[in-house]
């Protein structure tokens, strides 16, 4: 087989989840005989007829349908066709989908897709990094995959749980991160997963940000350091005992995250162990997260807006040093 | 077609009646209404009326916590719609729906156990008053968000087509103010692109809240705006239970058969305040006189005395069976347990909490 890559991996799951299920359907703008914006859905309209549908520049209406549809029993998937649109179905997703199940009992099982994360000229609207603003909500899932086997994975897993799940696939992985195949297995759900072992200091992140952080880690190692790095890969639900029994290893903690710092997935992290593992620290916990500015157009801005691998090699040295 | 209805086809847009509603007078038509479809009808406005009255009385009594929605005034309007809905379609009612809710099939014990918060109820005290519903029977319950149901009940008529189910119908209703939204315009211009068979009752009660029309939209009347959306509008009196029925009706059967969205408007004026805490004073004493503030109920029971599809007598006994029913109910209800956070489970996930933890 040759090399699938991550954007391949969530077009193949969607393409596998509309074989396996008849109740599975796929809705967004631009996703029929043209394909998706960026090809999730290349072909899938023409060999699925009638069940990949454009929808109109509609955001909260497109998740309501999805919603409606799930209350009826079907699958709906819903492309956001960047993340930063998801804010105009916000209201859908967090106050009706979240609260479908709490309420009446009937499950809402929607996946939306939001192509998540910054690239290089993206710009503050077509860059965001969601996951904390719909991990706040009660009752919606939040998945961030960051290899091409989750992205396949966690999708199809996404389509089966009976929960509205938020899929944040990053866009700066869609070409370049490659797999020779996919998996047959899924990891567990709500498992974050032990990316690098180390004895020395606990990476804990997700997304784009786990390829910056492994780079970061192989340049220390250059130094002697031995860094672990923990993939998150949902940050709803969050799996703190994976990241205690981290901390309990190495007994430094930091949080990266490539989304803004207040009230994010990092703070969540670092409240957790400082809460529920504070006897494991031998540093205070750090993180390292965007500026608290709009994401920049410019690349030149744009690379130093964000975590990098320089940066986070920065910032674990100094954890090191505490 | 009847005279106080006006209609724009979804390909042929026709020239639709601008006055108001009220200037044509309460006239009753000649609808195809059956005896027997007003007869329901009637019986849930007069049961939404008197429950309502309950409920006012409850909440004076310190009874019930939170709001209390009332929809006097608007009963033939609301029973119009729900009674001839059937069972498998599908109906995401408001906040003064209590009469079309009892047309459809919700119960007075459901209504009071949501109310007074009862852990027997179908929202089992996590949600309360007009939140309530039964999703998995076609019967949503409204998010307080206006505008948000349209596309909801959208995605519940995809699902039907998807399963190859015709002759299904989905409707929903909003207020004037809620026109505004621009959920409600996104899941009306939804509803035309896919041809759904959707009925909107768009209920004009010249206030929302306490804003008035000419600070709420500047068109000169709402069931203009059909034509842009491209589906079918129609007019209702909306405090003449037979000329609703006959409208609604046509508007229903016309979705039912593959005839696209139909928007249904209808003016009338709410008797009550927004909620019972609101005196409504901000609605002048002349508006208050006029045509749109007759009250549905009286008129609709005199107009089916005179079509003889109900007796006087008929209508008393009704009234004293309907009071016995509420009395007793609310007598049950007020004894059941009311949730208790010890024995609730505190997971908003249907999956997680107990695969993983949250």
């Amino acid at each position: 087989m040759s090399s699938i890559t991550y954007l391949e991996a969530i077009r193949l799951a969607q393409q596998k989840a509309l074989a396996d299920d008849p109740r599975v359907f796929i809705y967004g703008q631009d996703i029929g005989t043209f394909g998706g914006a960026f090809k999730a859905t290349k072909h899938l309209a023409k060999e699925f007829p009638g069940r990949v549908l454009d929808a109109p520049i509609s955001e909260d209406a497109m998740v309501g349908l999805a919603i409606g549809a799930a209350v009826e029993g079907m699958r709906p998937i819903v492309e956001m066709q960047f993340a930063d649109f998801s804010t105009c179905g916000l209201n859908q997703i967090v106050n009706q989908a979240a609260t479908l199940h709490y309420r009446t009992g009937v499950p809402c099982p929607i996946v939306v897709r939001l192509p998540s994360g910054g690239t290089p000229g993206g710009g503050p609207f077509h860059s965001q990094s969601m996951e904390a603003l719909y991990a706040h909500y009660p009752g919606i899932v939040v998945m961030t995959p960051a290899t091409v086997e989750d992205a396949y994975s966690m999708l199809l897993e996404a389509v089966r749980l009976d929960d509205p799940v938020v899929f944040c696939e990053h866009k700066f992985l869609y070409y370049h991160l490659k797999a020779e195949r996919l998996p047959e297995e899924a990891v567990p759900f709500g498992k974050a997963r032990l990316a690098r072992p180390g004895r020395d200091a606990t990476v804990v992140t997700h997304g784009a940000m786990l390829h910056e952080s492994l780079a970061a880690a192989e340049e220390l190692a250059s130094d002697g350091y031995d860094i672990e790095i923990v993939d998150l890969r949902t940050v709803r639900p969050l799996d703190t005992d994976t990241i205690l029994a981290s901390v309990a290893r190495t007994g430094r903690l930091l949080a990266v995250g490539e989304a803004w710092p207040w009230g994010g997935v990092t703070a969540e992290v670092v409240a957790r162990v400082a809460a529920e593992g504070f006897g494991l620290l031998d540093a205070p916990p750090q993180r390292l997260n965007a500026k608290e500015t709009p994401v920049p157009y410019h690349p030149a801005l744009w690379g130093t807006h964000r975590p990098t691998a320089e940066t986070i090699s920065a910032a674990i040295r100094h954890l090191l040093e505490l | 077609m009847l005279p106080q209805m006006s209609k724009v086809s979804a390909t042929k847009p026709k020239k639709v009646r601008t006055e108001p509603a009220s200037k044509a007078g309460n006239k009753s038509s000649s609808t195809g209404a059956s005896g027997e479809v007003a007869r329901k009808a009637y019986r849930a406005m007069l049961e939404a009326r008197l429950l309502e009255e309950k409920l006012a009385a409850l909440y004076r009594a310190g009874k019930i916590v939170g709001g209390v929605f009332l929809g006097r005034g608007q009963e033939a309007l609301s029973a119009a719609l729900g009674v001839q809905l059937r069972r498998g379609d599908i109906y995401a009612p408001l906040i003064r729906d209590q009469a079309g809710r009892l047309a459809f099939g919700d119960t007075i014990l459901d209504t009071f156990r949501t109310y007074l918060g009862s852990s027997l109820g179908p929202m089992r005290g996590r949600d309360g008053n007009i939140h309530r519903g039964r999703p998995a029977e076609g019967y949503h319950a409204m998010i307080s968000h206006l505008g948000a149901m349209v596309s909801t009940v959208c995605g519940g008529l995809v699902a039907r087509r998807f399963r190859g189910e015709t002759g299904v119908v989905g409707a929903t209703c909003i207020g004037e103010g809620g026109t505004s939204t621009g959920s409600f315009h996104e899941g009306l211009n939804m509803a035309a692109v896919e041809r759904l068979p959707l009925v909107v009752v768009v209920t004009n009660n010249q206030y929302s809240y306490s804003t008035p029309n000419d600070r709420q939209f500047a068109c000169s009347d709402l069931v203009k705006r059909a034509e842009g959306y491209g589906v079918a509008g129609h007019r209702a009196v909306g405090n003449d239970l037979m000329d609703c029925l006959g409208v609604i009706g046509e508007a229903v059967a016309a979705a039912r058969s593959g005839k696209g969205p139909q928007l249904v408007v209808a003016d009338i004026l709410r008797l009550v305040g927004h909620g019972e805490h609101d005196d409504a004073s901000y609605i002048p004493p002349e508006l208050k006189k006029s045509d749109l503030a007759r009250d549905c109920l009286p008129l609709a029971l005199r107009s089916l005395v005179e079509k003889d599809f109900l007796s006087i007598a008929e209508a008393d006994l009704w009234k004293s069976e309907v009071e016995l029913e509420i009395e007793e109910t609310v007598s049950k209800v007020l004894r059941e347990p009311s949730p208790d956070p010890f024995e609730e489970d505190w997971n908003a996930f249907a999956v997680i909490g107990r695969e993983a933890r949250p």
